[in-house]
Protein backbone atom coordinates (compact mmCIF):
# COMPACT_ATOMS: atom_id res chain seq x y z
CA UNK A 1 0.00 0.00 0.00
CA UNK A 2 1.37 3.39 -0.97
CA UNK A 3 1.23 6.55 1.11
CA UNK A 4 -1.47 7.93 -1.16
CA UNK A 5 -3.87 5.08 -0.46
CA UNK A 6 -6.68 6.22 1.78
CA UNK A 7 -8.59 3.11 2.83
CA UNK A 8 -12.34 3.14 3.40
CA UNK A 9 -12.50 2.92 7.19
CA UNK A 10 -16.26 2.44 7.38
CA UNK A 11 -16.92 -0.23 4.75
CA UNK A 12 -17.89 -3.12 7.01
CA UNK A 13 -20.04 -1.16 9.42
CA UNK A 14 -21.69 0.71 6.57
CA UNK A 15 -22.65 -2.51 4.86
CA UNK A 16 -23.64 -4.46 7.96
CA UNK A 17 -25.37 -1.80 10.04
CA UNK A 18 -25.34 1.59 8.33
CA UNK A 19 -25.16 3.41 11.67
CA UNK A 20 -22.36 3.47 14.19
CA UNK A 21 -22.53 4.74 17.76
CA UNK A 22 -19.62 6.89 18.82
CA UNK A 23 -18.92 8.48 22.17
CA UNK A 24 -17.87 12.10 22.01
CA UNK A 25 -17.13 13.62 25.42
CA UNK A 26 -20.18 11.97 26.97
CA UNK A 27 -22.50 13.43 24.36
CA UNK A 28 -22.86 10.40 22.11
CA UNK A 29 -23.27 10.51 18.35
CA UNK A 30 -24.89 8.04 15.95
CA UNK A 31 -22.82 8.22 12.78
CA UNK A 32 -24.81 7.66 9.58
CA UNK A 33 -22.67 5.87 7.05
CA UNK A 34 -24.76 5.23 3.94
CA UNK A 35 -24.93 7.72 1.10
CA UNK A 36 -28.71 7.85 0.88
CA UNK A 37 -29.22 8.23 4.64
CA UNK A 38 -26.58 10.95 4.78
CA UNK A 39 -28.13 12.93 1.93
CA UNK A 40 -31.66 12.52 3.17
CA UNK A 41 -30.82 13.55 6.73
CA UNK A 42 -28.71 16.49 5.53
CA UNK A 43 -31.75 17.68 3.60
CA UNK A 44 -34.08 17.32 6.59
CA UNK A 45 -32.98 20.41 8.49
CA UNK A 46 -36.20 20.48 10.47
CA UNK A 47 -35.60 17.13 12.17
CA UNK A 48 -31.83 17.42 12.32
CA UNK A 49 -30.85 20.91 13.28
CA UNK A 50 -27.67 22.93 13.20
CA UNK A 51 -28.93 25.68 15.49
CA UNK A 52 -27.96 23.94 18.73
CA UNK A 53 -25.54 25.14 21.41
CA UNK A 54 -22.59 26.71 19.54
CA UNK A 55 -20.00 24.03 18.83
CA UNK A 56 -22.27 21.08 19.53
CA UNK A 57 -22.74 19.95 15.93
CA UNK A 58 -19.01 19.85 15.37
CA UNK A 59 -17.40 16.52 16.20
CA UNK A 60 -15.39 16.44 18.43
CA UNK A 61 -17.79 18.90 20.07
CA UNK A 62 -16.46 22.40 20.68
CA UNK A 63 -19.09 23.26 23.30
CA UNK A 64 -16.42 23.56 25.98
CA UNK A 65 -14.14 25.85 24.05
CA UNK A 66 -16.37 28.38 22.36
CA UNK A 67 -19.68 30.16 22.66
CA UNK A 68 -19.53 32.24 19.52
CA UNK A 69 -22.11 30.92 17.08
CA UNK A 70 -20.63 30.29 13.65
CA UNK A 71 -22.76 31.93 10.96
CA UNK A 72 -24.51 30.83 8.77
CA UNK A 73 -23.40 27.31 9.66
CA UNK A 74 -24.98 27.07 13.12
CA UNK A 75 -28.31 28.69 12.20
CA UNK A 76 -31.26 27.08 10.43
CA UNK A 77 -33.83 28.47 8.00
CA UNK A 78 -35.52 30.91 7.89
CA UNK A 79 -32.77 32.89 9.69
CA UNK A 80 -30.08 30.90 7.87
CA UNK A 81 -31.49 31.89 4.49
CA UNK A 82 -31.12 35.58 5.19
CA UNK A 83 -27.61 35.26 6.63
CA UNK A 84 -26.46 33.11 3.76
CA UNK A 85 -27.89 35.50 1.18
CA UNK A 86 -25.81 38.29 2.75
CA UNK A 87 -22.54 36.49 2.08
CA UNK A 88 -23.33 34.33 -0.95
CA UNK A 89 -22.14 36.80 -3.61
CA UNK A 90 -18.96 37.52 -1.72
CA UNK A 91 -18.12 33.81 -1.53
CA UNK A 92 -18.66 33.50 -5.29
CA UNK A 93 -15.93 36.02 -6.10
CA UNK A 94 -13.41 33.22 -6.65
CA UNK A 95 -15.07 32.68 -10.05
CA UNK A 96 -13.72 36.06 -11.25
CA UNK A 97 -10.68 35.84 -13.47
CA UNK A 98 -8.72 38.38 -11.40
CA UNK A 99 -9.24 36.23 -8.32
CA UNK A 100 -8.07 33.18 -10.22
CA UNK A 101 -4.98 35.07 -11.37
CA UNK A 102 -4.31 36.05 -7.75
CA UNK A 103 -4.42 32.42 -6.69
CA UNK A 104 -2.12 31.47 -9.51
CA UNK A 105 0.56 33.93 -8.51
CA UNK A 106 0.37 32.83 -4.85
CA UNK A 107 0.82 29.18 -5.79
CA UNK A 108 3.55 29.90 -8.33
CA UNK A 109 5.56 31.86 -5.80
CA UNK A 110 5.39 29.16 -3.13
CA UNK A 111 6.18 26.43 -5.62
CA UNK A 112 9.17 28.24 -7.05
CA UNK A 113 10.67 28.60 -3.56
CA UNK A 114 10.61 24.86 -2.92
CA UNK A 115 11.62 23.94 -6.46
CA UNK A 116 14.80 25.91 -5.89
CA UNK A 117 15.53 23.90 -2.76
CA UNK A 118 14.63 20.59 -4.38
CA UNK A 119 12.89 19.20 -1.31
CA UNK A 120 10.53 20.30 1.40
CA UNK A 121 8.02 19.30 4.05
CA UNK A 122 4.85 19.71 2.05
CA UNK A 123 2.52 20.89 4.82
CA UNK A 124 4.61 23.60 6.41
CA UNK A 125 6.27 24.74 3.19
CA UNK A 126 3.44 24.44 0.67
CA UNK A 127 -0.05 23.58 1.90
CA UNK A 128 -0.15 25.86 4.94
CA UNK A 129 1.36 28.95 3.29
CA UNK A 130 -0.77 28.47 0.16
CA UNK A 131 -3.95 28.06 2.22
CA UNK A 132 -3.15 31.07 4.40
CA UNK A 133 -2.17 33.36 1.55
CA UNK A 134 -5.19 32.31 -0.50
CA UNK A 135 -7.39 33.27 2.43
CA UNK A 136 -6.24 36.88 2.11
CA UNK A 137 -7.95 36.91 -1.28
CA UNK A 138 -11.19 35.61 0.19
CA UNK A 139 -11.11 38.24 2.92
CA UNK A 140 -9.79 40.87 0.52
CA UNK A 141 -6.99 42.03 2.77
CA UNK A 142 -3.22 42.52 2.22
CA UNK A 143 -1.22 39.39 1.50
CA UNK A 144 1.25 40.05 4.36
CA UNK A 145 -1.47 39.34 6.90
CA UNK A 146 -1.07 35.65 6.12
CA UNK A 147 2.26 35.58 8.00
CA UNK A 148 0.38 35.78 11.30
CA UNK A 149 -1.91 32.89 10.41
CA UNK A 150 0.95 30.75 9.18
CA UNK A 151 2.57 31.18 12.58
CA UNK A 152 -0.48 29.54 14.20
CA UNK A 153 0.28 26.20 12.54
CA UNK A 154 -2.11 23.80 10.85
CA UNK A 155 -4.96 23.77 13.33
CA UNK A 156 -6.87 26.59 14.90
CA UNK A 157 -8.40 24.51 17.66
CA UNK A 158 -5.97 21.62 17.87
CA UNK A 159 -2.45 21.37 19.20
CA UNK A 160 0.02 18.51 19.29
CA UNK A 161 -1.30 17.06 22.52
CA UNK A 162 -4.97 18.05 22.45
CA UNK A 163 -7.82 17.78 19.99
CA UNK A 164 -9.46 20.79 21.53
CA UNK A 165 -7.14 23.48 22.69
CA UNK A 166 -8.93 26.41 24.30
CA UNK A 167 -5.78 28.54 24.42
CA UNK A 168 -5.31 28.14 20.71
CA UNK A 169 -8.94 28.96 20.02
CA UNK A 170 -8.64 32.15 22.04
CA UNK A 171 -5.69 33.29 19.92
CA UNK A 172 -8.01 33.22 16.91
CA UNK A 173 -10.89 34.85 18.77
CA UNK A 174 -8.76 37.66 20.17
CA UNK A 175 -7.26 38.21 16.75
CA UNK A 176 -10.68 38.48 15.06
CA UNK A 177 -12.02 40.78 17.83
CA UNK A 178 -9.08 43.10 17.36
CA UNK A 179 -9.46 43.08 13.57
CA UNK A 180 -13.16 43.93 13.83
CA UNK A 181 -12.37 46.89 16.10
CA UNK A 182 -9.64 48.02 13.75
CA UNK A 183 -11.95 47.94 10.74
CA UNK A 184 -14.70 49.76 12.65
CA UNK A 185 -12.20 52.55 13.31
CA UNK A 186 -10.91 52.48 9.75
CA UNK A 187 -13.35 50.97 7.26
CA UNK A 188 -11.85 49.30 4.20
CA UNK A 189 -13.07 47.00 1.43
CA UNK A 190 -12.49 43.73 3.26
CA UNK A 191 -15.02 41.08 4.22
CA UNK A 192 -14.98 42.58 7.74
CA UNK A 193 -16.26 45.90 6.43
CA UNK A 194 -18.79 44.29 4.12
CA UNK A 195 -20.24 42.37 7.04
CA UNK A 196 -20.18 45.33 9.42
CA UNK A 197 -22.21 47.26 6.85
CA UNK A 198 -24.65 44.44 6.15
CA UNK A 199 -28.19 44.51 7.42
CA UNK A 200 -29.78 41.49 8.99
CA UNK A 201 -33.52 41.68 9.69
CA UNK A 202 -33.48 45.42 9.13
CA UNK A 203 -30.62 46.19 11.54
CA UNK A 204 -26.84 46.26 11.27
CA UNK A 205 -24.98 43.00 11.94
CA UNK A 206 -23.58 42.92 15.47
CA UNK A 207 -19.90 42.48 16.21
CA UNK A 208 -20.65 39.02 17.55
CA UNK A 209 -22.39 38.02 14.30
CA UNK A 210 -19.54 39.36 12.19
CA UNK A 211 -17.15 37.40 14.36
CA UNK A 212 -19.30 34.30 13.85
CA UNK A 213 -18.91 34.51 10.07
CA UNK A 214 -15.17 35.09 10.33
CA UNK A 215 -14.50 32.28 12.78
CA UNK A 216 -16.21 29.97 10.32
CA UNK A 217 -14.20 31.37 7.41
CA UNK A 218 -10.94 30.79 9.27
CA UNK A 219 -11.72 27.40 10.79
CA UNK A 220 -13.76 25.76 8.04
CA UNK A 221 -11.26 26.10 5.26
CA UNK A 222 -8.05 25.42 7.11
CA UNK A 223 -7.16 21.78 7.77
CA UNK A 224 -9.61 20.73 5.05
CA UNK A 225 -7.76 22.61 2.33
CA UNK A 226 -4.40 21.72 3.83
CA UNK A 227 -5.32 18.02 3.75
CA UNK A 228 -6.59 18.25 0.20
CA UNK A 229 -3.40 19.87 -1.08
CA UNK A 230 -1.06 17.60 0.83
CA UNK A 231 -2.93 14.42 -0.08
CA UNK A 232 -2.99 15.48 -3.71
CA UNK A 233 0.79 15.82 -3.68
CA UNK A 234 1.13 12.34 -2.21
CA UNK A 235 -1.17 11.03 -4.93
CA UNK A 236 0.72 12.73 -7.74
CA UNK A 237 4.05 11.48 -6.38
CA UNK A 238 2.85 7.91 -6.56
CA UNK A 239 1.01 8.33 -9.88
CA UNK A 240 3.39 9.90 -12.37
CA UNK A 241 1.02 8.83 -15.14
CA UNK A 242 -1.62 11.11 -13.61
CA UNK A 243 0.88 13.99 -13.71
CA UNK A 244 1.33 13.37 -17.43
CA UNK A 245 -2.38 13.07 -18.13
CA UNK A 246 -3.21 16.27 -16.27
CA UNK A 247 -0.37 18.10 -17.98
CA UNK A 248 -1.36 16.98 -21.44
CA UNK A 249 -5.09 17.30 -21.02
CA UNK A 250 -5.93 20.43 -19.01
CA UNK A 251 -9.69 19.80 -19.14
CA UNK A 252 -9.13 16.67 -17.04
CA UNK A 253 -8.55 19.02 -14.10
CA UNK A 254 -12.31 19.63 -13.80
CA UNK A 255 -13.24 16.05 -13.04
CA UNK A 256 -9.96 15.36 -11.25
CA UNK A 257 -10.53 17.94 -8.50
CA UNK A 258 -13.98 16.51 -7.79
CA UNK A 259 -12.68 12.96 -7.75
CA UNK A 260 -9.79 13.75 -5.44
CA UNK A 261 -12.06 15.59 -3.03
CA UNK A 262 -14.43 12.60 -3.05
CA UNK A 263 -11.61 10.17 -2.43
CA UNK A 264 -9.92 12.19 0.31
CA UNK A 265 -13.10 13.65 1.87
CA UNK A 266 -11.07 16.15 3.93
CA UNK A 267 -13.91 16.63 6.40
CA UNK A 268 -14.93 13.23 7.78
CA UNK A 269 -18.33 14.18 9.10
CA UNK A 270 -20.56 16.85 10.58
CA UNK A 271 -23.12 16.50 13.35
CA UNK A 272 -26.73 17.54 13.79
CA UNK A 273 -28.95 17.65 16.86
CA UNK A 274 -32.26 15.77 16.70
CA UNK A 275 -35.19 18.19 17.03
CA UNK A 276 -37.88 15.71 16.12
CA UNK A 277 -37.57 12.07 16.94
CA UNK A 278 -37.01 10.08 13.80
CA UNK A 279 -35.96 6.67 12.60
CA UNK A 280 -32.93 6.59 10.33
CA UNK A 281 -31.57 3.32 9.01
CA UNK A 282 -33.15 1.38 11.87
CA UNK A 283 -31.79 3.79 14.47
CA UNK A 284 -34.25 5.63 16.73
CA UNK A 285 -32.85 9.15 16.78
CA UNK A 286 -34.14 10.48 20.10
CA UNK A 287 -34.83 14.14 20.68
CA UNK A 288 -31.78 16.18 21.75
CA UNK A 289 -29.32 13.43 20.90
CA UNK A 290 -26.86 13.80 18.04
CA UNK A 291 -26.41 12.15 14.69
CA UNK A 292 -23.55 12.71 12.29
CA UNK A 293 -23.49 12.80 8.53
CA UNK A 294 -20.40 10.86 7.55
CA UNK A 295 -19.37 12.38 4.23
CA UNK A 296 -16.26 10.21 4.07
CA UNK A 297 -18.25 7.00 4.32
CA UNK A 298 -21.01 8.16 1.95
CA UNK A 299 -18.36 9.00 -0.63
CA UNK A 300 -17.21 5.36 -0.73
CA UNK A 301 -20.70 3.83 -0.86
CA UNK A 302 -20.69 1.08 -3.47
CA UNK A 303 -24.41 1.51 -3.99
CA UNK A 304 -23.63 4.83 -5.67
CA UNK A 305 -20.03 4.83 -6.87
CA UNK A 306 -18.47 2.28 -9.16
CA UNK A 307 -15.04 1.25 -7.91
CA UNK A 308 -15.35 3.64 -4.97
CA UNK A 309 -11.86 2.93 -3.66
CA UNK A 310 -10.14 3.85 -6.88
CA UNK A 311 -9.23 7.32 -8.02
CA UNK A 312 -10.78 7.70 -11.46
CA UNK A 313 -9.64 11.10 -12.62
CA UNK A 314 -12.21 11.37 -15.39
CA UNK A 315 -15.19 10.10 -13.36
CA UNK A 316 -18.17 11.58 -15.19
CA UNK A 317 -20.96 11.06 -12.67
CA UNK A 318 -19.67 11.90 -9.23
CA UNK A 319 -22.45 12.98 -6.85
CA UNK A 320 -20.03 13.15 -3.90
CA UNK A 321 -20.89 14.94 -0.67
CA UNK A 322 -17.38 16.05 0.25
CA UNK A 323 -18.65 19.65 0.52
CA UNK A 324 -21.70 18.56 2.47
CA UNK A 325 -25.20 18.58 1.09
CA UNK A 326 -28.40 20.62 1.32
CA UNK A 327 -28.98 23.94 3.05
CA UNK A 328 -25.67 23.89 4.87
CA UNK A 329 -23.43 22.80 2.02
CA UNK A 330 -20.00 24.38 2.23
CA UNK A 331 -20.04 28.14 1.73
CA UNK A 332 -16.34 28.12 0.84
CA UNK A 333 -16.68 25.44 -1.84
CA UNK A 334 -16.27 27.90 -4.71
CA UNK A 335 -13.02 29.21 -3.23
CA UNK A 336 -11.82 25.68 -2.44
CA UNK A 337 -12.59 24.41 -5.94
CA UNK A 338 -10.87 27.33 -7.62
CA UNK A 339 -7.83 26.84 -5.41
CA UNK A 340 -7.73 23.10 -6.17
CA UNK A 341 -8.08 23.75 -9.88
CA UNK A 342 -5.30 26.31 -10.04
CA UNK A 343 -3.09 24.20 -7.78
CA UNK A 344 -3.41 21.10 -9.96
CA UNK A 345 -2.81 23.11 -13.10
CA UNK A 346 0.23 25.00 -11.82
CA UNK A 347 1.71 22.01 -10.02
CA UNK A 348 1.56 19.68 -13.00
CA UNK A 349 2.93 22.37 -15.33
CA UNK A 350 5.90 23.19 -13.10
CA UNK A 351 6.89 20.00 -11.33
CA UNK A 352 8.59 17.17 -13.19
CA UNK A 353 9.74 14.40 -10.91
CA UNK A 354 8.13 14.15 -7.51
CA UNK A 355 8.95 11.63 -4.76
CA UNK A 356 7.79 11.06 -1.21
CA UNK A 357 10.77 10.72 1.10
CA UNK A 358 8.99 10.33 4.39
CA UNK A 359 5.36 10.40 5.50
CA UNK A 360 3.65 10.51 8.86
CA UNK A 361 -0.02 9.67 8.57
CA UNK A 362 -2.74 11.49 10.42
CA UNK A 363 -5.21 8.90 11.65
CA UNK A 364 -8.51 9.90 13.23
CA UNK A 365 -10.22 7.77 15.84
CA UNK A 366 -13.96 7.37 15.50
CA UNK A 367 -14.86 4.68 18.01
CA UNK A 368 -14.04 1.36 16.43
CA UNK A 369 -12.95 3.06 13.19
CA UNK A 370 -9.56 4.46 12.40
CA UNK A 371 -9.63 6.79 9.45
CA UNK A 372 -6.67 8.22 7.59
CA UNK A 373 -7.53 11.81 6.76
CA UNK A 374 -4.16 13.20 5.77
CA UNK A 375 -0.62 13.58 7.04
CA UNK A 376 1.10 15.08 10.03
CA UNK A 377 4.11 15.54 7.82
CA UNK A 378 5.01 14.72 4.24
CA UNK A 379 8.56 15.17 3.07
CA UNK A 380 8.90 15.34 -0.68
CA UNK A 381 11.61 15.81 -3.27
CA UNK A 382 10.67 17.68 -6.38
CA UNK A 383 12.36 18.85 -9.55
CA UNK A 384 11.18 21.42 -12.03
CA UNK A 385 10.27 20.49 -15.57
CA UNK A 386 13.34 21.25 -17.61
CA UNK B 1 -25.58 24.61 -34.42
CA UNK B 2 -28.22 24.75 -31.69
CA UNK B 3 -29.93 27.86 -30.39
CA UNK B 4 -30.60 27.83 -26.64
CA UNK B 5 -32.72 30.33 -24.69
CA UNK B 6 -32.23 30.83 -20.96
CA UNK B 7 -34.85 32.72 -18.96
CA UNK B 8 -33.31 34.23 -15.85
CA UNK B 9 -35.05 34.63 -12.49
CA UNK B 10 -35.58 38.29 -13.41
CA UNK B 11 -37.47 37.16 -16.50
CA UNK B 12 -34.79 38.22 -18.96
CA UNK B 13 -34.19 36.05 -22.06
CA UNK B 14 -30.61 35.23 -22.99
CA UNK B 15 -30.06 33.48 -26.30
CA UNK B 16 -26.85 31.70 -27.33
CA UNK B 17 -25.70 29.30 -30.01
CA UNK B 18 -23.34 26.39 -29.65
CA UNK B 19 -22.30 23.15 -31.29
CA UNK B 20 -20.84 21.20 -28.38
CA UNK B 21 -20.60 20.97 -24.59
CA UNK B 22 -23.55 21.00 -22.24
CA UNK B 23 -26.26 23.55 -21.52
CA UNK B 24 -24.49 24.22 -18.21
CA UNK B 25 -21.16 24.96 -19.90
CA UNK B 26 -22.81 27.32 -22.38
CA UNK B 27 -24.60 29.14 -19.56
CA UNK B 28 -21.46 29.46 -17.41
CA UNK B 29 -19.42 30.71 -20.37
CA UNK B 30 -22.02 33.40 -20.96
CA UNK B 31 -22.54 34.16 -17.27
CA UNK B 32 -26.24 33.33 -17.08
CA UNK B 33 -27.19 34.40 -13.54
CA UNK B 34 -28.26 31.51 -11.33
CA UNK B 35 -26.28 28.86 -13.20
CA UNK B 36 -22.92 28.48 -11.51
CA UNK B 37 -21.95 24.96 -12.52
CA UNK B 38 -19.77 24.65 -9.41
CA UNK B 39 -18.90 20.96 -9.82
CA UNK B 40 -18.06 21.31 -13.49
CA UNK B 41 -20.86 18.96 -14.51
CA UNK B 42 -20.29 15.79 -12.46
CA UNK B 43 -23.75 15.94 -10.89
CA UNK B 44 -22.76 16.85 -7.35
CA UNK B 45 -23.71 20.50 -6.84
CA UNK B 46 -27.15 21.15 -8.41
CA UNK B 47 -26.11 24.74 -9.18
CA UNK B 48 -27.26 24.18 -12.77
CA UNK B 49 -30.92 23.44 -12.03
CA UNK B 50 -33.36 24.57 -14.74
CA UNK B 51 -36.98 24.04 -15.73
CA UNK B 52 -37.20 22.87 -19.32
CA UNK B 53 -40.07 24.15 -21.49
CA UNK B 54 -42.64 21.30 -21.48
CA UNK B 55 -42.58 20.75 -25.24
CA UNK B 56 -38.86 20.07 -25.08
CA UNK B 57 -38.80 18.16 -21.82
CA UNK B 58 -40.43 15.18 -23.48
CA UNK B 59 -37.92 15.16 -26.32
CA UNK B 60 -34.93 14.85 -23.99
CA UNK B 61 -33.65 11.57 -22.69
CA UNK B 62 -34.96 10.96 -19.19
CA UNK B 63 -32.64 11.95 -16.32
CA UNK B 64 -30.36 9.24 -14.94
CA UNK B 65 -30.98 7.89 -11.47
CA UNK B 66 -28.13 9.95 -10.05
CA UNK B 67 -29.54 13.14 -11.54
CA UNK B 68 -33.08 12.32 -10.40
CA UNK B 69 -31.85 11.68 -6.85
CA UNK B 70 -30.01 14.97 -6.85
CA UNK B 71 -33.12 16.83 -8.02
CA UNK B 72 -35.31 15.14 -5.45
CA UNK B 73 -33.63 17.22 -2.76
CA UNK B 74 -33.29 20.55 -4.52
CA UNK B 75 -35.44 23.64 -4.00
CA UNK B 76 -38.07 24.65 -6.55
CA UNK B 77 -38.28 21.25 -8.15
CA UNK B 78 -41.11 20.62 -10.57
CA UNK B 79 -41.91 17.98 -13.17
CA UNK B 80 -39.77 19.79 -15.76
CA UNK B 81 -36.68 20.08 -13.58
CA UNK B 82 -33.30 19.07 -14.98
CA UNK B 83 -29.66 19.61 -14.14
CA UNK B 84 -28.55 21.28 -17.33
CA UNK B 85 -25.01 19.90 -17.05
CA UNK B 86 -26.65 16.63 -18.06
CA UNK B 87 -28.19 18.05 -21.25
CA UNK B 88 -25.72 17.96 -24.12
CA UNK B 89 -25.86 20.61 -26.81
CA UNK B 90 -26.96 18.95 -30.07
CA UNK B 91 -29.36 19.49 -32.93
CA UNK B 92 -31.95 17.73 -30.83
CA UNK B 93 -32.15 20.69 -28.46
CA UNK B 94 -32.09 23.39 -31.13
CA UNK B 95 -34.66 26.03 -30.14
CA UNK B 96 -35.01 24.85 -26.51
CA UNK B 97 -35.98 27.24 -23.73
CA UNK B 98 -34.95 26.63 -20.12
CA UNK B 99 -35.71 28.73 -17.05
CA UNK B 100 -33.22 29.12 -14.21
CA UNK B 101 -34.71 27.44 -11.15
CA UNK B 102 -32.81 28.95 -8.21
S1 LIG C 1 -22.89 21.53 -12.64
FE1 LIG C 1 -22.91 20.54 -10.73
S2 LIG C 1 -24.64 19.32 -10.89
FE2 LIG C 1 -24.64 20.30 -12.79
Amino acid sequence: MGVSDFPDAFKETREAKGVCPFNDQDDPVAMLLRFKDVRKSAHDYKSFISEAAPGRIVIPSEVNIRDTRQIPFEVDPPEHTEYRALVEDWFKRPLDSTYEAGLESIILLELEKVLKKGSCEAISELSLPIQSRALTLLLNIPLEEAETWISWGTHVFRSEDSNLDADKASILYDYIDAEIDRVIAQPDDSLYSVLLNSEYQGRKMTKEEVKGVLVLTFAGGRDTIINYLTNTMAYLAEHPEAMDQLRNNPTLVNTAIEELVRYFSPLTHMGRVVAQEKEVCGHEAKKDTRISLCWASANRDEAVFENPNEVVLDRKMNPHVAFGFGTHKCLGATHARQLMKVFLRVFTQKVGKLTVVNAMENIEDWGEHQRKVGFDSLEIELNPIK
Amino acid sequence: MAKITYITKEGESMVFEATSGSLMELAVKNKVPGIDGDCGGVCSCATCHVHVAPAYYEKLEAPSEIEADMLEFDDNVNEYSRLCCQIPVSDAVDGITVSVAN
